[in-house]
């Protein structure tokens, strides 16, 4: 295997791994088979598995999610790609009323086994249906598993956690990361679902960031690191279940916390954060939270538009260098 | 159909049309809560659907599925219990009226969201073929479902793929308070559907167990054969309104009167009188029936209420609620 491996590379190679290792998993979704995916992050799955595990659909995203479902529930392991993450409005009823429910509404009767994969984020300059980072809306609905990896190694070791996973997983990969180069991962890298990672340490603040917002917050870092303020950084990789304790731990040694978010402010993930270490952690701080988050506004096509409602390393330098100085 | 068979037909239906009225009853005391969706009037369609079914096929229904969960091997004890909120209860009282299951039987749920069930359907007559086990998956649902997408995605999929599924319609002409008819510009919202997605649209009496059973058989043998799935549309009607809080006072008096006479049971006694089966036999059925039914009645009443801490439990496969560290 080369040095390095692309996000969107470590995503048809994940989804490989795990096609080789248990021939229940396959794959459906617009577009990913014989065009190797609109974003080519299922590039050579048709060739290697065939189209009996690779399957081209139509543009229709309730029955490729409610046929996952239906798969799953009879003893496959499907994999679902939603083709943007806007477009799981088109299928939410699968992801907010049927498959997080069905186990529980049965009294444990069924298992869900399914994971929907889908392109993530802004930065691309798609305009306001095709850039927004939606992890928020999975994160409000109990019953889900909610992932977003920052590297391409977590993309191998989180989709293995996530295709070999009993319970459904809505695997968001972020559209700014898929051209982001790293290390590959050994064969059989797993990643447990719900860990997350302190990819920088640091003892003046937290940083909390998910997907496109760790590498922000990584550079954020280093310019705080020039004024002498040092800032560790959590890759908190999973949404759900939430790792809320490492969270807590690194406030044990920083007492000061931002999360750094691209969803908007308004029912964004930072709240869930932020309001655990009020419950829990509200001696451990110095100083009051903030979020840096999207502006709660529909995201604007043009890029100096797009800029003043994202989070940007300013904004986070700027909001580090008010929480230090309280 | 021989007499054997049909007998144990109408049994199967006087189970479902007792235990229905026996929820009706049962909503009345104040033992049921929430809202019911009775099948009263709809039985043949589950039974004789059900009759012409493989053991280990797939059926998913609607919230209006009592009827089905009877049929597919759910006792009139589980479901009753499920209703009046018992351990017992099918789900273990957490699903309610609206979603009766038993998995162990195929019976893969019953699902509130209308039509949503549909591309769940798909996606098990999919995996059935993934797997090459020849088992066949069946979406029950009503005219209503026959207007919202996942209807049409569901047909346009399971049709490219010519996968093992059956779209059976419930039609009884409601969609809830409006009729059908009023909110549809063909004349029969499933079937007439089909061919616009390449595959075969029928109409059968709903109300005719054995009608039933031969039609789902035909096309179950086909689709199991490879040559794709089928809609089938049966007419049908409700004795109840749609749900609890309705008495269905929009139907006209006339209408109400020729569809009870059409009634699936006594349609069933007639054939079975044809068939010369004589009447304390077809009483025998009938007592049957009536005794499984008040003895689930009364230990559905007997069982005790769930556990309060089940309801945190079964959120994920490992049986817990966790979603933090």
């Amino acid at each position: 295997m080369a040095d390095v491996i692309t996000y969107r590379d470590a995503v048809a190679e994940g989804i490989a791994r795990e096609m080789r290792r248990d021939a229940s998993v396959v794959c459906l979704g617009e577009d990913i088979g014989a065009a190797g995916g609109v974003f080519k992050t299922t590039t050579g799955l048709l060739e290697e598995f065939g189209p009996e595990r690779v399957w081209d659909t139509p543009i229709s995203e309730q029955a490729i999610v409610g046929a996952a479902m239906g798969a799953a529930m009879t003893g496959m392991r499907p994999v679902a790609e939603i083709m943007f993450s806007d477009f799981l409005a088109c299928c939410w009823d699968y992801l907010a009323n049927e498959i997080p429910k069905v186990r529980y509404m049965t009294g444990g009767q069924v298992t869900v086994p399914l994971v929907v994969r889908t392109a993530n984020g802004g930065g691309l300059g798609f305009g306001a249906q095709h850039s927004q980072a939606t992890e928020n809306w999975a994160l409000a609905v109990p019953g889900l598993k909610v992932a977003a990896p920052a590297t391409p190694a977590d993309v191998i070791g989180m989709l293995a956690a996530a295709i070999r996973s009993d319970d459904p997983v809505v695997f968001f990969e972020h559209k700014g990361l898929l051209a982001t180069k790293g290390p590959p991962p050994p064969p059989d890298h797993v990643v447990e679902l719900g860990r997350a990672a302190v990819v920088r340490e640091g003892g003046d603040i937290t940083l909390v960031a998910l997907a496109s917002m760790v590498p922000l917050a990584l550079k954020a870092a280093e310019v705080l690191a020039g004024e002498g303020v040092e800032a560790e950084v959590v890759d908190l990789r999973c949404l759900v279940p939430l790792d809320a304790a490492t969270v807590l731990a690194s406030l044990r040694r920083t007492s000061r916390l931002v999360t750094v978010e691209e969803n908007p402010y308004q029912g964004g993930w930072g709240a869930t954060v932020v309001s655990v270490v009020a419950d829990e952690g509200f001696g451990l701080l110095d100083a009051p939270v903030r979020r840096v988050a999207g502006e709660c506004v529909p995201l604007p096509f043009a890029d100096a538009l797009e800029e003043q409602v994202v989070p940007t390393v300013d904004k986070v330098v700027t909001e580090v260098r008010r929480l230090a100085a309280y | 159909m021989d007499a054997t068979a049909l007998l144990d037909r109408y049994e199967r239906m006087n189970v479902i049309r007792r235990t229905e009225k026996a929820a009706h009853d049962l909503f009345l005391q104040g033992l049921v809560k929430g809202t019911t969706h009775l099948a009263a009037g709809q039985e043949a369609i589950a039974v004789g659907a059900s009759a012409a079914l493989r053991p280990d096929d797939y059926v998913f229904a609607t919230y209006r599925g009592h009827h089905h969960a009877l049929a597919r091997g759910a006792t009139p004890e589980e479901c009753l219990a499920e209703l009046m909120s018992r351990a017992t209860g099918l789900c273990r009282a957490k699903g309610g009226s609206m979603h009766l299951t038993k998995a162990a039987t195929g019976m893969l749920g019953s699902y509130a969201i209308v039509g949503a069930h549909l591309p769940m359907a798909v996606g098990a007559a999919w995996s059935a073929r993934l797997r090459g086990t020849e088992q066949l998956a069946v979406a029950f649902f009503g005219d209503g479902a026959t207007n919202i997408g996942a209807f049409h995605e569901s047909l346009n999929l399971a049709a490219v793929w010519k996968l093992p599924v059956l779209f059976v319609c419930e039609n009884n002409l409601y969609m809830e308070y409006t009729p059908i008819a009023d909110v549809t510009a063909v004349p029969r919202p499933a079937a007439d559907r089909a061919p616009a997605h390449g595959i075969p649209g029928e109409v059968v009496d709903g109300n005719d167990v054995v009608a039933v059973e031969e039609a789902v058989g035909r096309l179950a043998r086909r689709a199991r054969a490879g040559e794709g799935p089928a809609v089938l549309e049966a007419e049908t009607y409700r004795h109840f309104g749609h749900s609890r809080a309705d008495p269905a006072a929009y139907r006209p008096a006339e209408e109400v009167e020729r569809w009870l006479k059409h009634d699936p049971l006594d349609l069933a006694r007639g054939r079975l009188a044809e068939l010369g089966v004589g009447e304390e036999t077809v009483a025998g059925a009938d007592g049957r029936a009536r005794a499984v039914v008040e003895r689930a009645v009364e230990a559905a009443k007997a069982a005790p209420p769930p556990d309060p801490r089940e309801a945190l439990t079964d959120v994920w496969a490992d049986g817990g609620a966790a979603w933090r560290t």
